[in-house]
């Protein structure tokens, strides 16, 4: 029996933590808009009901908003930043090990934990998320990180399951199998999907049963994965998954732990370069990047400490200097002497293609700095990996985007923090 | 030409700030307060003992002036401690911040203030008890 996995999603994340600091939210429909303010990028529920869709831009749906008296804002990550750092940490006495997936969803790793009652075990979880941080979240559970994945999505669109499906149930899984459309499971492409199709193939329940050979036959290793996933055998599908639009991620661990900050500063430059180096060769940008590290859960007698600091990327780059520098400043923030670090890494968030990103003013000459990263690409392409890499870092570039309906740094600034009338 | 090969290098070397200019390299006796360093009082993290679960605000207003907090002051807030009758909470009241102390009286919860002119009020469906301050901050 593989060890059980949860996956656990904050719903609605960025309009819950708006929510959390200012009530007049509550009961109304609530939008949140990308960077420069241009698309919806979260939704309450009430806003979902009203037919607003992930992405839409808000210059085409200003009717709307007048009609149904839509609360609309800018997005702060500082504060959704800060809300993620805490909602982990609410996590975190429920598992030996987790992995922070995107902003909103994190894996729960439950090994140890096999002889509890687990669906008592993350409804506790899910308490203490949202006592903590008021954060509301749905739970799946299963032997894989697919099958985690599904009864996440199950928990969040079907009201009977209160919040938590557990997959590792045989017949809550075929329910929920039978019911789920393919082109919804996880790595499942558009193209892929249509193939299926044909093959008459819809939903993940058939998705499961298909031959083995036929899956690997249809071309993609990622398949064949995805199926035995979803019998419940664990194949890493997840890692081999490129997130398309929410991101990637470098992380790595040590072999001999990390005790100094210089070292993980040298480490984390060398994620930033690599991750630089895929966001080209897809030809991606990115507006966040979070830089985490955090000593050994395994060994819990030790001092134990994880630090998470998310930087906004402004403009939207794909440059290694850009991320090196805020990676960096990202491990300057949340260094804390005293602690054998034993892994880090790196994520990128909010991936666009590069020809689409946003322009801002001021942006001065690119194109230059793109022939460098075409040159440096060359280089290591050619003389091996981190043949060239950058000596010094040292450019701040701290341009405001627009965001004008952004609400303040609740959690983080001292002089932004919530008034309590007394 | 020289070419420098980095990448079988450990990356301990790679782009690192060159602080260690900027220490003193004493070649004479060690110095005897060496070993009993320590780091600087650092008041947050006395304070909030709980980062993860305490939140921060600010106090506007004279009703809770009796328990020694004043308008300006800071005030930590956790939503980790359980609140009991006696402790100083942070309330919604329809939706508004407020901060009171939780008593009971026979089989009721209100919120008392802690100054004349304030009235009490009783904690019902219209009342979420936020979070139960845990530290003050004030500085003169």
């Amino acid at each position: 029996m593989p060890t059980p996995i949860a996956l656990i999603d904050c719903n609605n994340y960025y309009v819950s933590c708006e929510r959390a600091f200012d009530s007049r939210l509550v009961g109304v429909p609530v939008i949140v808009l990308s960077n420069n303010d241009g698309c919806a990028v979260a939704r309450s529920a009430e806003a979902k009901a009203l037919g607003i869709k992930m992405g839409e831009p808000v210059h085409l749906i200003r009717d709307k908003i007048e009609r149904h008296g839509i609360r609309v804002l800018s997005s702060n990550y500082t504060l959704y930043g800060d809300m993620q750092r805490r909602v982990v940490a609410s996590i975190e006495s429920f598992a030996r090990d987790f992995e922070i997936y995107s902003i909103d969803e994190t894996f729960v790793d439950l090994a140890g934990f096999e002889d509890r009652d687990l669906v008592a075990h993350v409804r506790a979880m899910r308490d203490q998320v949202l006592r903590w941080t008021t954060i509301p979240t749905c739970v799946g559970l299963g032997p894989t990180k697919t099958l985690a994945k599904l009864g996440n999505a199950a928990a969040k669109k079907n009201p009977l399951f209160d919040s938590v499906a557990d997959l590792r149930d045989e017949t809550v899984r075929t329910w929920v199998l039978d019911r789920f459309a393919v082109g919804d499971v996880w790595g499942v492409g558009g193209a892929t999907a249509a193939k299926l199709a044909a093959l008459g193939i819809h939903t993940a329940g058939q998705l499961r049963d298909m031959p083995m050979k036929q899956a690997r036959a249809m071309g993609t290793v990622v398949l064949e994965r995805l199926v035995a996933e979803l019998r419940g055998v664990p194949s890493g599908v997840v890692e081999t998954i490129e997130p398309q639009r929410k991101g990637m991620a470098v992380t790595r661990s040590f072999g001999t732990p990390v005790n100094d900050i210089a070292t993980l500063m040298g480490a984390v430059t060398q994620y930033a370069m690599r991750a630089g180096e895929k966001l080209r060769c897809h030809g991606l940008v990115a507006a966040r990047l979070t830089v985490f590290f955090h000593t050994n859960r395994f060994k819990p007698d030790r001092p134990q400490y994880s630090a998470s600091r998310m930087m906004a990327l402004h403009p939207m780059t794909n440059d290694s200097f850009e991320l090196i520098a805020a990676a960096r400043r990202g491990v300057e923030h949340g260094w804390r002497d005293g602690y054998a670090i034993t892994k880090a890494g790196i994520m990128l968030d909010d991936l666009v293609a590069a020809e689409l990103r946003p322009q801002t003013l001021f942006e001065g000459d690119t194109a230059k700095r793109d022939r460098l990263m075409v040159a440096l690409d060359n280089v290591n392409g050619r003389f091996g990996r981190f043949a060239a890499v950058p000596a010094i870092q040292g450019f701040k570039r701290e341009w405001k985007m627009r965001a004008e309906m952004k609400s303040p740094a609740w959690t983080t600034r001292i002089e932004d923090v919530p008034w309590v009338r007394a | 030409m020289t070419a420098l090969l980095l990448h079988d290098l450990p990356f301990e070397i790679i782009p690192l700030d060159a602080r260690l200019l900027l220490c003193s390299t004493p070649a004479g006796f060690p110095s005897p307060a060496a070993d009993d360093i320590e780091e600087p009082i650092d008041l947050g993290t006395w304070l909030i003992e709980q980062p993860a679960a305490s939140y921060v605000m600010r106090v506007d207003g004279h009703s809770m002036s009796g328990a020694g907090i004043n308008d300006g002051d800071l005030i930590v807030v956790s939503r980790a401690k359980k609140p009991r009758a006696g402790h100083i909470v942070v309330a919604l009241v329809h939706g508004d911040r407020t901060l009171k102390r939780l008593k009971r009286a026979g089989d009721r919860l209100w919120l008392i203030a802690e100054a004349e002119g304030y009235e009490a009020i009783i904690v019902d469906e219209n009342v979420e008890i936020w979070g139960v301050v845990v530290g003050l901050a004030r500085r003169y």
